[in-house]
């Protein structure tokens, strides 16, 4: 009897000691840290491939978060950390083709961990096109339908009327001083490099100069800190006498290179206006601080200075020192402005339209921005701004 | 097809570098990554060597018909030869076969550039101080409104930067401040948006080969 008292005994206490080892375990799911919900990985959209992006439900208490990976083994291993504020980790570390399975593992103060499920295989792959800027193309195309519009109706023959700039209108009587002042002109077409569209404008601007002097016969000096700028200013140089019908008064060392450094640049110009006295002077194109050392030596020398420049912050300097400046948008427009051909002028309307429509669009939105109290920022920052 | 050339040439590159922007495919960008960087350092390398040429033919035929100043020429171009010669054979940091320390006297480009090109440089841009205060003599004349708000703005902002524009009022650098931050930034932006499309413009213009003036008005 008393062994199987005994028998009962520790068959009860075996019983309790699993039942109790069985509320144990209910009771740390219950009460221990939740592994973090929602985890999913998507291929990274809009890239050029070789990245993942996984994202999960922000878990309370947590100190910070451990993603895993699974290659084509199936085996998960640490791939980096993310904060406790993060609900999302960009692995740019994924392949492009080759499937992943991603988990996400919360950690907590005292070493407790919650690890989710995994997500499901997904493969990074590369996008031809960037959907984030669909706008920006659609509104490229609105521009471009803009200058289509106009130059359709410059090409009919309709006057289009662009409203007087004083510094381009001052460019025939820069030429026409200097003619009768038999001294050269000169003109500087910035100090950059020749990806810089304003360095293409001032080029532009070289053409029409280098028409009108080739037909009152002045004399040209274009001094370049670039040589690629330079071979360019030469050939737009000869190109503009062989239009204008004197290719012979084309004089190939009016267009010259000088160094390339800056500041030795502007010594080398300030040299050549004290020296040569150029009766007109033109500073267009990208400068640096340099613009002020040109424009102020000119300046001294009595000559006529246009000036122009999209460099902001170079513009006051100009302002001062120069008798008319270009500014920002004038420097693009005045190849046009000095061409008067028909479909450049069309060209120039059609921009002006573009841009009005591009100032109203702007005007409205940050009206209702703010209006509607919208936080713009965190609007474009989603969309990949 | 002096002109087609060019011209077609420009249009496949212009779209190539337009597409990039938009494609971010590895294929687009590669393409492109080669062109910018690749073929136009090659661009640069034939265009240093042109301009280079016509550096040293100036110089040249500038001595030998004895035009103004044509003792200077001589200098150019020692500087411009004796600079190569260390450059090509003395490494940029002395680790050529040229030797190029006597005693502790170094002549390396590194040191060339170091010692003499920056200096030069940097008394060239002090001059700036001074031809900012001829400007600024020149052009804060108080001879209409606009020059009279231009010169008290001038005022406020010039003595809001320094100490003793607090010790008059403690409101002046608030309003410098205010100057630059609002009506300064306001039209500086106005501008900055106009750059900004109008270089959209007039790269959609050269695009569409409506601009040609950069072939010399060729058409």
């Amino acid at each position: 009897m008393k062994r199987i008292l005994l028998a009962l005994l520790v068959l009860g206490t075996a019983a309790a000691a699993a039942s109790a080892q069985e509320a144990l375990s209910p009771e740390v799911e219950e009460t221990g840290p939740a592994p973090p919900a929602k985890v999913a990985a998507r291929d990274t959209p809009n890239d050029a491939g070789n990245s993942v992006t996984v994202s999960w439900a922000a878990v309370p208490g947590v100190v910070r978060y451990r993603i895993e990976r699974a290659g084509a083994d199936g085996e998960f291993s640490e791939l980096d950390f993310a904060g406790s504020v993060a609900t999302s980790y960009v692995d740019q570390a994924a392949a492009t083709g080759t499937a992943y399975r991603y988990r996400v593992v919360a950690l907590f103060a005292g070493g407790g961990e919650a690890v989710s499920g995994p997500t499901s295989a997904v493969a990074s792959s590369p996008q031809w096109f960037n959907s984030y800027l669909t706008g920006v193309a659609l509104a490229i195309v609105l521009f471009v339908g803009t200058i289509v519009y106009f130059v359709r109706r410059a090409k009919r023959g309709e006057h289009l009327f662009v409203r007087r700039i004083a510094g381009l209108e001052a460019v025939d009587e820069a030429v026409g001083r200097a003619t009768e002042m038999g001294r050269p002109i000169l003109f500087v077409s910035g100090t950059g490099y020749i990806e810089s569209i304003g360095t293409i404008a001032a080029l532009n601007v070289l053409g029409q100069v280098a028409k009108k002097t080739a037909e009152y016969g002045t004399k040209l000096a274009v001094p370049n800190c670039d040589p690629v700028v330079f071979t360019v200013s030469r050939e737009v140089v000869k190109g503009a006498y062989t239009e204008a019908g004197h290719p012979d008064a084309y004089d190939p060392n009016s267009v010259s290179f000088l160094v390339e450094n800056r500041l030795s640049y502007s010594a080398a110009v300030s040299g050549i206006l004290v020296r040569e006295q150029p009766a007109a002077n033109f500073f267009l194109g990208p400068f640096g601080g340099e613009s002020l050392i040109l424009a102020e030596t000119g300046s001294t020398t009595g000559a006529i200075q246009i000036s122009g420049t999209d460099s902001t912050t170079q513009l006051p300097f100009f302002v001062v020192a120069c008798d008319y400046t270009l500014m920002g948008e004038e420097l693009y427009a005045a190849s046009a402005y000095l061409s008067r051909e028909p479909l450049m002028l069309g060209a120039l309307k059609g921009e002006d339209w573009g841009k009005f429509i591009f100032m109203v669009i702007l005007t409205l939105g940050t009206i209702i921005s703010l209006a509607a109290g919208i936080d713009v920022g965190k609007i474009l920052s989603t969309t990949g701004y | 097809m002096k002109t087609k050339l060019p011209l077609t040439l420009m249009i496949i590159m212009a779209i190539l570098g337009l597409t990039g922007y938009f494609m971010p495919h590895p294929t687009v960008d590669t393409l492109n990554t080669y062109l910018r960087n690749t073929l136009l350092r090659i661009i640069s390398a034939f265009a240093l060597i042109l301009g280079l040429g016509n550096l040293i033919q100036h110089h040249v035929k500038r001595i030998e018909k004895k035009g103004a100043n044509w003792r200077q020429s001589y200098t150019l171009l020692a500087g411009l030869i004796v600079t190569a010669i260390i450059g090509l054979f003395g490494g940029v940091s002395g680790d050529g076969m040229l030797p190029t320390q006597v005693g502790n006297f170094k002549y390396d480009v590194q040191t060339l550039y170091m010692q003499v090109l920056n200096p030069l440089g940097s008394t060239m841009f002090a001059l700036l101080a001074f031809y900012m205060a001829s400007a600024a003599y020149r052009s804060f004349r108080a001879k209409n409104f606009l020059s009279v708000l231009l010169l008290a703005s001038a005022f406020i902002v010039m003595l809001g930067q320094v100490p003793f524009g607090y010790l008059i009022s403690p409101s002046i650098p608030d309003f410098s401040q205010w100057i630059m931050g609002v009506p300064n930034t306001a039209s500086k932006r106005g501008i900055e948006l106009g750059v900004t499309l109008g270089a959209l413009a007039t790269s959609l213009k050269i695009l569409t080969g409506i601009e040609r003036s950069w072939m010399g008005g060729g058409s």
